[in-house]
């Protein structure tokens, strides 16, 4: 396997210290909302993590048609790498939700559109994972990953916009929302400044991520070619 | 008029939550390169020998 890239380690020591303002930002920059409390702060990373998470599954997504088109075993490896980080990002933002909830709703969990939704997409993707062990071929397992991940992708706008289509107790913060929403809120000029720079955070914590982790794949894959070659 | 609810420990719950994910994974991408440089040197070792 070569050598980390420099752009790789100057990518990764960005990621570290954006994420380390980001959170200065969230706990000192941005004003206390005054119903809430300290609790609605998790928001700013609940919802950079619900968007990196879809970011995974998207990127997933399209490395399926690519690997269908192109039948070359990277894309499969960026499809892999795609929906093991979303997965780990959709999980934080299920989690976060669900201790925002029980303040501001008064219950851990609630069978509310938003959070069922989002978790029959945690549980297709999982699903996703544990089938392709299942796999042995390898030709086979990327043929079967690509798609399960174009067809598990509907999962991801029934979910970004079950908030928007059903009658839902989640807030939508962005673009206004159901009034029967409990926990709305409006953002101030701080509130925003420190949103924008969650999501900016946890897109470059993404592609640092994948990079890491398609590089991981590659050299993966290179073991179980001379694997294969040797017990031939 | 009362203030904010007082909701600390949700708070520090939910950034517990987020840093604690992150380092699960960040310590099994770690360890899985581990394991694979180990296979990596066992099967150069096995293509010597052949």
């Amino acid at each position: 396997m070569t050598a980390q890239p420099t752009t790789l380690k100057i990518l990764t020591v960005v990621t570290v210290l954006m994420l380390a303002a980001a959170t200065l930002m969230v706990i000192l920059y941005a004003p206390l909302e005054a119903v809430m409390g300290q609790v609605q702060k998790v928001f700013y990373f609940h919802v950079a993590s619900g968007w990196t998470g879809m970011l995974g599954f998207f990127v997933a997504f399209v490395a399926g048609i690519v690997y269908l088109i192109t039948h070359k075993r990277i894309w499969d490896i960026v499809g892999v790498a795609g929906v093991e980080i979303g997965l780990v990002f959709m999980l934080i933002c299920i989690i976060t939700g669900s201790i925002w909830a029980r303040p501001i709703w008064n219950t851990w969990w609630t069978w509310d559109p938003r959070l069922t939704t989002a978790t029959i997409m945690e549980l297709v993707y999982a699903a996703y994972l544990m089938l392709r062990q299942g796999v042995e071929d390898p030709d086979r397992r990327a043929r079967f990953g690509a798609v399960y991940a174009i067809i598990g992708f509907l999962s991801v706008p029934l979910t970004f916009f079950s908030i928007r289509i059903f009658r839902t107790i989640h807030p939508v913060v962005i673009g206004g929302g159901d009034s029967d929403a409990t926990g709305s809120f409006d953002m101030t000029a701080k509130m925003l400044q420190t949103f924008m720079f969650s999501l900016a955070t946890f897109s470059v914590l993404f592609v640092t991520l994948l990079w890491h982790r398609i590089r991981m794949g590659k050299f993966a894959d290179q073991l179980e070619q001379l694997k294969m070659k040797l017990l031939a | 008029m009362e203030g904010p609810a007082n909701t600390l420990t949700y708070l520090i719950a939910g950034f517990a939550v987020i840093f604690g994910i992150m380092l699960i994974y960040l310590v099994s991408l770690l360890s899985r390169w581990n394991n694979l440089r180990k296979d990596a040197e066992l099967l150069k070792e096995l293509e010597k020998k052949e």
